[in-house]
């Protein structure tokens, strides 16, 4: 597609979604309601570790205005030794995730549930439920889990022949690392924490389930899928799939975290067991206590370099928690942490590591901010050391088209090396700093993804477009689409209207994540449309009685190919849908597809920040964030996951962290305590868009999402050292902790 | 939700007699942005509240003339920002109260409410102790009036009798050369707790401290008021060691704890740092009145 003569690829077109929202009609999961409707609470854990003996509901049950309980007993068994893959999830987890079934496994674990004619009988319901714990011992932080006589959470769980709290381990190994840190002129190696840190969405989970007596099932819910939300339903409560209805509603947030479900299996038995619709909605505390974190960490990173700046060797050691239930991203963190470089000989590793805490779920990057920041910080430890600049430092080493990686792709044309350039020549990286002022800079890579999309382009009657597509819209898919579409058309974008359609109405899609959604929908959309398109020829050949292949798509309007082609008013969309049914019917295309091909993303970050010295607070002052983004479909939307992507990652270094206390309960359940960003905590975030188009992709698409989250924590922590020459190795850089250390001289 | 009984008087001695008749659990609500909170967190439930915040007295504020004024306990921030004349002379106790939450909460959020909430975080108790205000208490008994400081006993704890409320706050006259001011530390810039406030209030003559009141808040168990640092100060020119000194005095006055808002250690650094900036505020504002 040429660059120039783009008219909507590239434009920041009125958001489709923006009207509805503003104006307060847009409807999210909690604002469905059904008559007959009843609602549904969940009681849950006061202990970290707890076997279950028994669960009387008598009294519950008898409750005046209770309908119905459901306890795992409702649920489809999952034998604890098999595994039952659904994406990057296993049911035998996410069953007793949902409802706690031999053991409680951590402080909030959902035990049972109560569905009842108002939310406060359903309370007072889960209150009457009788629970005989065996309280056990636990362990919270990764040092108890891992240590000889820690308490163990699953037997079967084997390490090393043990039964242990590692759950697995990832590794990636290239070249022979003894002899590369041989070569080594200098060797840095050290450690690092960090804390585990919530997604913070604004909305909480909501779902309304209706199951009605001939077993079909309606579902609207909050969630990064509709087709997971029916997936995991269908496997927990044994409806097949296509007797369930599941209908995305707008979503307040995700950032990963809408990746599983936690309600609407509960919702479902509850309403099957009592005829009724039922919904739940979590309160934020719930929220913060029963739904993923991301992992809190401790890593090893050991590198060297020569004095010429040549990385020779790098070793990387991550422990990342994974809550009560395997599956830390430990991918992220040993498989991003080295991508952006060329390195000759390396070797990462990571450990699972299960621990009496709510089980993580995916945010933003998953683990690869972790492994950035370690990585980050002793690369800059390094480029001090031998007396180079950061980002020259960065580019003598950085991966190009070729590159064999560490975690094992060969490169094809990739960003990385232009947004180091970028950086380096930016006047935010030359600008004079004042006194407690420091800057960093540190780069990130996220793999991204493709998996399975379809989509349906209809045209209308009057000869406009409709296009659906199967995954919600958390980052601007709609608007993207839409640009795409009329694009390709050739008409105004104005008369494309994109749908997120139900699990009824479009065909499987994978959920919202990874990246994926612009790079596989768009693929599916411009299939569609370019069948469409030729669907639009056939009927003006058939119009004008002449072969289809002497026909243009141009501007909107079929046009005879040449003189020779006869001589014709050209045909305008409109014109050939006033005569689609003569001609042959509806005019309409669709496409289901794998799509494969996305290539990663790469991000270098500038960071400014100002300490305030007797404080201990450290304050981002000036951000730049350079991306290679592929092609900006829609520039605003891209360069807005670039700015929310820095705001998680500022939050995350300086103050966000779940804190426990002595009794295994997390002690800052709301975010008063648990402090995401406001705005005035940070700066305008500047972008820097670096397109080298996904030579895989029609439109050049990778996905913009997440990489921005993986720099941050690095460029934070080596700014906050350039302004007072003190390295910090544990996260969040909180003022206590500053201030601690700048006394210790 | 609670069910119970909502009264809504629009007099203090109908206020007064609701309140000390009430049997079982009875709150009074102004602004509600604490209460409110508390219902819904479930930490109280209510058989009955009392909406105070329709009483003239407790809406009013007076201009007694020399910098005195009469503010009604359930007087919003929003309200007593738009006055114009109360943040002239008590700047400190507006920017304390004005720090209390969003601007939705402002629109709320009473002085009366902050201190009888008795949270030793609440950032206008400081100000309001170093402005030496007193507290007008209305009960079955009669009215009293007790000084701001001596209100609180500890976290949600009160010295008020049953039936008793803080109906409005006596500012005192105003000296030539005199003002006050408030800071807080938080991680954030705003929407946040403090982790120790400090609230100053002096008099000048010429570059000399003729009187003083020091407050610190979050740091013990209610606000304080630091004598000890005042006196330190009175006299002086606050010179860098006299504020040394004095700052010294306030971090010994702390007893702070250990808590996931800040540590001892910390706390006690912080409450001196806060001393001599909020003195440098107080100072410049009570030169240039």
């Amino acid at each position: 597609m040429n660059e120039m003569s783009n008219k909507w690829i590239g434009k920041n077109t009125i958001r489709p979604d923006g009207a509805e929202k503003v104006t307060g009609r847009a409807e999210y999961a909690a604002d469905t309601t059904m008559p007959g409707m009843v609602w549904g609470k969940v009681l849950r854990s006061p202990y970290p570790h707890a076997k279950i003996k028994s669960i009387n509901v008598e009294k519950a049950q008898s409750l005046k205005g209770v309908y119905s309980i459901a306890t795992s007993k409702d649920c489809v068994d999952f034998p604890i030794d098999s595994p039952v893959i659904l994406g990057i999830q296993d049911m035998r987890w996410m069953s007793r995730n949902v409802l706690a079934k031999e053991k409680v496994l951590f402080h909030g674990h959902p035990v049972a549930a109560v569905a009842a004619k108002t939310e406060e009988i359903a309370q007072k319901a889960c209150e009457l439920i009788e629970v005989d714990y065996e309280v056990l011992p636990w362990a919270i932080e990764i040092d108890d889990a891992i240590k000889g006589d820690a308490p163990i959470l699953h037997d079967f769980i084997k390490h090393n022949n043990k039964s242990s709290n590692i759950a697995g381990t990832l590794e990636h190994s290239k070249g022979n690392i003894e002899k590369g840190f041989k070569e080594a002129d200098v060797i840095i190696e050290k450690n690092f924490e960090t804390a585990a840190v919530h997604q913070g969405y604004l909305e909480t989970h909501a779902c309304l389930v209706s199951v009605a007596p001939d077993d079909k099932m309606v579902i609207w819910s909050s969630s990064q899928g509709q087709f997971m939300v029916r997936a995991m339903t269908s496997y927990i409560t044994g409806v097949p799939q296509s007797n369930i209805r599941a209908i995305p509603a707008e979503i307040g947030g995700g950032f990963g975290g809408k990746t599983i479900v936690y309600l609407e299996p509960v919702a479902a038995i509850l309403s099957k067991k009592s005829g009724r619709p039922v919904k739940m909605v979590m309160t934020r505390e719930e929220v913060m206590r029963a739904s993923g974190p991301t992992s809190a960490s401790k890593s090893t990173v050991k590198i060297g370099v020569k004095n010429d700046g040549k990385i020779t060797a790098a070793k990387g050691i991550f422990y990342l928690q994974a809550g009560a239930f395997p599956g830390s991203p430990i991918r992220g963190a040993a498989g991003c942490c080295l991508a952006p470089y060329e390195v000759p000989n390396a070797h990462t590793i990571g450990f699972d590591v299960v621990s009496n805490r709510s089980k993580v779920a995916a945010y933003r990057a998953p683990g690869a901010p972790i492994g950035a920041y370690a990585v980050e910080c002793v690369l800059d430890e390094l480029a001090e050391a031998i007396k180079m600049c950061p980002l020259e430092f960065r580019l003598k080493n950085a991966a190009k088209e070729g590159t064999q990686a560490v975690h094992g792709p060969k490169y094809p044309k990739m960003g990385y090396l232009e947004t180091v350039q970028a950086a380096l020549v930016h006047p935010h990286y030359k600008l004079p700093l004042q006194k407690f002022q420091g800057r960093g800079v540190a780069s990130g890579f996220w793999f991204n993804a493709g998996g399975e999309s379809c989509a349906q382009v209809n045209i209308t009657e009057d000869g406009n477009v409709v296009v659906t597509t199967g995954h919600p819209d958390i980052g601007g898919s709609r608007a993207s689409i839409a640009n795409i579409t009329a694009e390709l058309l050739g008409i105004d974008v104005g008369r494309v209207s994109v749908l997120i359609g139900d699990t009824a109405t479009i065909g499987y899609s994978n959920l919202t994540g990874g990246s994926r959604v612009l790079f596989a929908s768009a693929m599916v959309v411009t299939e569609s449309t370019n069948e469409v398109i030729n669907i639009l020829k056939e009927r003006a050949a058939q119009i004008w009685d002449i072969d289809k292949d002497a026909i243009d798509w141009e501007n909107g309007e079929a046009r005879p190919a040449g003189a020779n082609a006869g001589k014709f008013k050209p045909l305008s969309l409109a014109e050939i849908a006033d005569k689609a049914t003569p001609t042959g019917g509806p005019i309409g295309a669709g496409h289901q597809v794998n799509t494969v091909g996305a290539e990663g993303g790469f991000a270098t970050h500038i960071c400014d920040v100002e300490v305030d010295v007797e404080l201990g607070i450290a304050r981002v002052i000036r951000y730049t964030a350079v991306q290679d983004v592929g092609k900006a479909i829609h520039p605003a939307y891209v360069e807005g996951q670039l700015q929310g992507g820095v705001a998680q990652g500022i939050g995350w270094a300086l103050n966000e962290e779940y804190i426990y206390d002595n009794k295994g309960h997390l002690d800052n359940p709301g975010f008063l305590d648990y402090r995401i960003p406001v705005c005035s905590d940070l700066p305008m975030i500047d972008t820097v868009l670096v397109e080298v188009p996904n030579p895989k992709h029609p439109q050049g698409v990778r996905g913009v999402g997440e990489v921005p989250i993986v720099p941050p924590l690095a460029a934070i922590a080596n700014a906050i050292y350039n302004a007072l020459g003190k390295r910090f190795y544990s996260l969040p850089m909180s003022p206590p902790k500053v201030l601690e250390r700048l006394e210790e001289n | 939700m609670i069910q119970g009984t909502f009264l809504t008087p629009n007099t203090i001695d109908e206020a007064v007699k609701f309140f000390s008749s009430s049997e079982g659990s009875v709150k009074l609500l102004a602004g509600g942005t604490d209460l409110l909170v508390q219902i819904r967190n479930g930490f109280t439930k209510p058989d009955k509240i009392i909406d105070i915040k329709n009483i003239r007295e407790l809406q009013e504020i007076i201009d007694n003339g020399n910098g005195s004024f009469t503010v009604g306990a359930a007087v919003s921030g929003a309200s007593l920002a738009e006055h114009n004349k109360f943040g002239k002379n008590w700047p400190g106790v507006l920017e304390a109260l004005r720090l209390i939450g969003s601007e939705q909460i402002q629109g709320r959020a009473s002085l009366g409410g902050n201190l009888c909430n008795a949270s030793p975080a609440g950032d206008s108790v400081p100000a309001l102790i170093a402005s030496g205000a007193l507290a007008k208490v209305h009960g079955p008994n009669g009215i009293r009036s007790i000084p701001v400081e001596k209100i609180n006993l500890g976290p949600g704890k009160t010295n008020l009798q049953k039936g008793e409320i803080v109906t409005q706050f006596d500012f005192p006259d105003r000296e030539p050369s005199s003002s006050d001011s408030y800071l807080r530390m938080i991680p954030r810039t705003e929407m946040d707790i403090a982790v120790v406030g400090c609230a100053v209030n002096i008099s000048m003559d010429g570059d000399k401290c003729i009187d003083a009141r020091i407050a610190l808040g979050a740091v013990a168990p209610t606000a304080l008021l630091v004598d000890q640092a005042a006196k330190i100060i009175i006299g002086s020119k606050l010179e860098d060691d006299v504020l040394n000194e004095a700052a010294k005095a306030c971090q010994n006055a702390c007893k702070p704890i250990d808590d996931k808002r800040g540590t001892i250690t910390y706390r006690k650094k912080v409450s001196g740092v806060l001393f001599k900036r909020a003195i440098q505020i107080a100072k410049e504002r009570a030169l240039k009145v």
